[in-house]
């Protein structure tokens, strides 16, 4: 007993405090474990102290510090007359800005594109909150109203007629194309070795071309007789409205079911025609501002939103196309995606400014602006495809064939089931396309547009304000720019990104 | 009675009908000849009008405008090219100047952008947020706004040449672009070239016999030293022996200008250096996720194994990290190559600015001048996805087995 008594030990001091850990928390922390913590480390980090003493000091002084920040023209912003060296010349942003945000749209009329920029902006902000309810509603708007509203605002101008006389517009010319098709065939005939083939497929497209006038015949009947009263666009409107109503009414269901579809018809119909009111359409509206005129933020603006909606539609369609199993969708489908992501955008613009106007009619002339925004149309649609087709594939294939069980259609079961979830998988992707298109739209300025970019190359050339920074102030105005909006939509993309995977995380 | 399984029936008609129609069956047969239908009309209509206004326009369609002779002077040239050549020559011309900005640009973005991915990735602090804001800031702005900013803000700011900044005083740099000793062959040139050839097949072969002996005998061979020899020691030797390959020209300030030396044109700096900047910033991100998708432990198993942290990247995290870099790398590559076209911004002469921009404008035969256009970038991307597929094919098989 006594042995293990004696061998026992008790302890009958406390032992010394011992130093506290090392900090590797808050500032001191971060310097000690990321910074100083070892010879190699210590020199990156004096290289990387350089690196930014070399860039972000010198910024700062050419905008803020060595600045001029008011005068008349450019005499402030001589060294010799400022007395230093002198950095950023604000004014000359000041005096060009109206030049950089408006172009030479008329000083009087600048409210409109205020107005549509402050349209655009609250359509747009509730749509990127996740939380707030009506998603549908307001994408409706902003994709299919929004671009309408804007156009009769920005570019002015009233309408003539409505949805019967367009749609008979259209048709009888795609039936005078058939009937003239038809008519170079059958002259064709007269001197090719293969005559009466000819003079048979000619015959029978003729008499194509034919049946079809005589069955649109109500349509056009319709039309000239509503042109004739007094007031051509209510008319119009009214018959309209009454045919689409009723189709909507039919196919969402007849008596049984209808009467949501006719509803949400005639709720639509009556806000066009509040708009159609407001802004005197049926009367000219408001006065016309040639698109020549546009130019700046505005011009960007523009066809960034206008690239964003029309590639939407035009991607899914192609994605589509190219899983479908009917070979001659697919291939078509192939061909043009792979052509457009094949060349340069800046070629895609060539070909819009000096081929698409030889491939129309002489008499039927394009806007510049038009033109354009076709080119980068394409070429996004082409891109957003891609990304389409992406979500399309991580979507099980149970999810379709579940769909096929219950008795869905094709067409119910990709807009009900494939497409929301594929579209929902890939926003992230749509988002740094559109932060591309972003970017591209500077493009424009090589062919003639005066956008952002190309305003500012016009304004240096203004002899009232050449000084040895002109270019760099500029420059700096413009970077900030696009610097503002393609990182917040960067920043949004991540965010949804991190909502996306959120029952990934742990 | 035999018990062996019925042959299943041919189903001919079925298979004729998927083939024709897809799953869609005869409606997809329908749907494809009304499809056919409009593309064959809106192709009619196309080929009609553009017949009509060239008519009204007298132009004459077709290659003949090749032959022609272009009449306009071109600021850089690869191959000899004076205002008498034909159109054709300036074709030619263009696509090499854009190949040569490609390429160019190409080397400088990979080596920027190896160079930011590594200081991204790096566990200094201060480093990785400088990384972090070259990438964002170079991202987030227009390519042209880059090729702008470089060629009418910073080289314009340039002094001119008397005051030109010189490196060395070998080089100089003004506004009038960069001018650079050029090289002028002596006569020991032909042998130093075949030895230099020499030199780089041997040391291939030798890493080709290296890696079999590896692979199937599991014999190291130390090829390194052998190779130093065979690229520095070999052609050195040829100019002890035969003298020189060549001596270089230095550029000398005559009047208001250099004389001797070869002059790199401002466009082609600005456009180099916004084109390699600006992917480089892309090529960041790739390389950065490539290497972060590696996972930790295959680092960890290969120090467990005794490798070193050098032949752990080397062997294990690298080569799988390729597999994720390689492909979306060629991308940058191919976009790299798009965007050269961006050149008629600033007048360097590549093939958008010479051939659809100043011949065109020249002889008005817009179809023909932006189908070959078009063609040449549309023929440089397809090749290029086809190697793309045959390495993802290779890949796929690699890790497959």
């Amino acid at each position: 007993m006594s042995d293990v008594l004696s061998s026992s030990f008790v302890r009958r001091d406390l032992l010394t405090e011992r130093p506290a850990p090392v900090k590797t928390t808050g500032f001191i922390g971060l310097m000690r474990t990321r910074l100083f913590n070892s010879p190699t480390n210590i020199l990156l980090t004096i290289l990387g102290a350089l690196l930014l003493w070399f860039t972000i000091v010198p910024s700062v002084r050419f905008l803020m510090v060595d600045a001029v920040w008011s005068g008349k023209d450019r005499t402030a912003c001589l060294a010799e007359n400022a007395g230093f060296a002198v950095g950023a010349c604000w004014p000359y942003i000041q005096a060009k800005l109206p030049q950089l945000i408006y172009g030479f749209y008329p000083e009087a009329e600048r409210w409109r594109v205020n107005l549509t920029l402050l349209l655009a902006a609250a359509l747009l902000l509730p749509m990127l909150v996740p939380r707030l309810p009506a998603k549908s509603l307001n994408a409706g708007l902003f994709f299919a109203a929004l671009p309408v509203v804007a156009f009769f605002l920005l570019h002015g101008g009233g309408i003539k007629g409505f949805g019967l006389s367009w749609t008979a517009g259209l048709l009888q010319l795609f039936d005078e194309s058939i009937l003239g098709a038809g008519q170079a065939l059958l002259s064709l005939s007269k001197t090719s070795a293969i005559a009466p083939l000819l003079w048979v497929v000619g015959s029978l497209v003729v008499l194509l071309g034919t049946a079809i006038q005589w069955l649109i015949f109500p349509l056009t009947w319709l039309r000239d007789y509503i042109q004739g009263t007094g007031q051509p666009v209510w008319a119009d409107f009214a018959v309209t409205a009454a045919i689409v109503c009723l189709i909507a009414f039919v196919l969402g269901g007849g008596v049984r079911a209808g009467g949501r579809a006719l509803a949400s018809s005639i709720a639509t119909f009556i806000a066009i025609a509040i708009v159609i009111k407001l802004m005197d359409l049926d009367h000219g509206g408001l006065s016309v501002v040639a698109t020549n005129l546009w130019g700046g933020l505005l011009v960007t603006l523009v066809v960034s939103v206008t690239g964003i909606v029309t590639s939407l539609p035009i991607g899914i369609a192609l994605a589509l196309g190219r899983r479908s199993t009917i070979p001659l969708i697919r291939i078509f489908s192939i061909a043009f995606i792979e052509f457009w992501r094949g060349v340069p955008l800046i070629t895609v613009l060539f070909f819009a400014t000096y081929m698409l106007p030889l491939f129309l009619p002489g008499n039927f002339t394009v806007d510049g602006l038009v033109r354009a925004l076709i080119g980068i149309a394409l070429f996004t649609g082409a891109y957003q495809a891609e990304n389409v087709r992406g979500g399309l594939a991580a979507i099980p294939r149970g999810q379709s064939e579940a769909a096929a069980a219950l008795g869905l259609s094709w067409w119910k079961t990709t807009s009900l089931i494939v497409l929301p979830q594929a579209l929902r998988h890939v926003i992230p992707n749509l988002v740094n396309s559109f932060i591309s298109l972003f970017k591209d739209t500077s493009l424009v300025s090589i062919v003639a547009l005066f956008d952002l970019l190309g305003s500012l190359r016009a304004s240096f050339s203004d002899p009232k304000w050449s000084t040895p920074s002109t270019a760099f102030t500029g420059f700096a105005f413009a970077g900030i720019i696009y610097f503002i909006f393609c990182f917040g939509m960067s920043r949004y993309s991540l965010f949804v990104e991190h909502r996306l995977n959120a029952h990934r995380r742990n | 009675m035999s018990n062996e399984a019925r042959k299943p029936p041919a189903q001919i008609a079925l298979k004729v009908r998927r083939m024709l129609g897809g799953k869609a069956g005869w409606n997809g047969v329908a749907v494809q000849f009304a499809f056919a239908a409009i593309l064959g009309w809106i192709g009619y209509e196309i080929v009609s009008n553009a017949r009509t206004n060239l008519e009204n326009q007298h132009i004459a369609a077709g290659f003949g405008f090749l032959r022609n002779n272009a009449g306009f002077d071109v600021n850089q040239t690869l191959i000899s090219y004076t205002g008498s050549d034909t159109f054709l020559r300036v074709f030619v011309v263009g696509l090499l100047n854009t190949l040569v900005v490609s390429v160019v640009g190409i080397v400088f973005a990979t080596v920027i952008g190896f160079i930011v991915a590594l200081c991204r990735l790096s566990p200094n602090w201060l480093l990785s947020r400088v990384g972090e804001i070259y990438v964002e800031v170079l991202r987030n702005l227009p390519v042209l706004f880059q090729i702008l900013f470089w060629y009418l803000a910073v080289l314009a700011a340039l002094p001119n040449p008397r005051q030109s900044i010189s490196l060395l005083g070998i080089t100089f740099l003004s506004n009038r672009g960069l001018v650079v000793p050029s090289p002028i062959g002596q006569s020991g040139l032909e042998p130093f070239l075949a030895m230099l050839a020499l030199g780089v097949v041997a040391s291939l072969a030798l890493r080709f016999h290296a890696r079999r002996a590896l692979f199937q005998e599991g014999r190291m061979i130390r090829i390194w030293p052998y190779v130093l020899w065979l690229l520095f020691g070999l052609p050195l030797a040829t100019v002890l022996v035969f003298g020189l390959p060549f001596t270089f020209e230095l550029p000398q300030l005559r009047g208001f200008n250099f004389a001797g030396g070869s002059r790199i044109i401002p466009e082609f700096v600005a456009l180099t250096v916004a084109l390699s900047t600006y992917t480089a910033a892309f090529i960041a991100e790739i390389v950065r996720a490539g290497i972060l998708s590696v996972h930790k432990g295959q680092m960890e198993a290969g120090s467990s194994l005794g490798l070193s942290r050098g032949a752990t990247l080397r062997l294990i995290v690298v080569p799988q990290a390729m597999r994720v870099i390689v492909p979306p790398l060629t991308n940058q590559y191919l976009n790299l190559t798009k965007n050269s076209s961006l050149a008629v911004a600033i007048g360097y002469p590549d093939l958008v600015s010479v051939f659809a921009g100043t011949s065109l404008s020249q002889t008005g035969q817009a179809i023909e001048i932006i189908a070959m256009t078009m063609g040449i970038y549309l023929l440089i991307s397809l090749l290029t996805s086809a190697v793309m597929s045959v390495y993802g094919w290779r890949v796929s098989r690699s890790l497959g087995a």
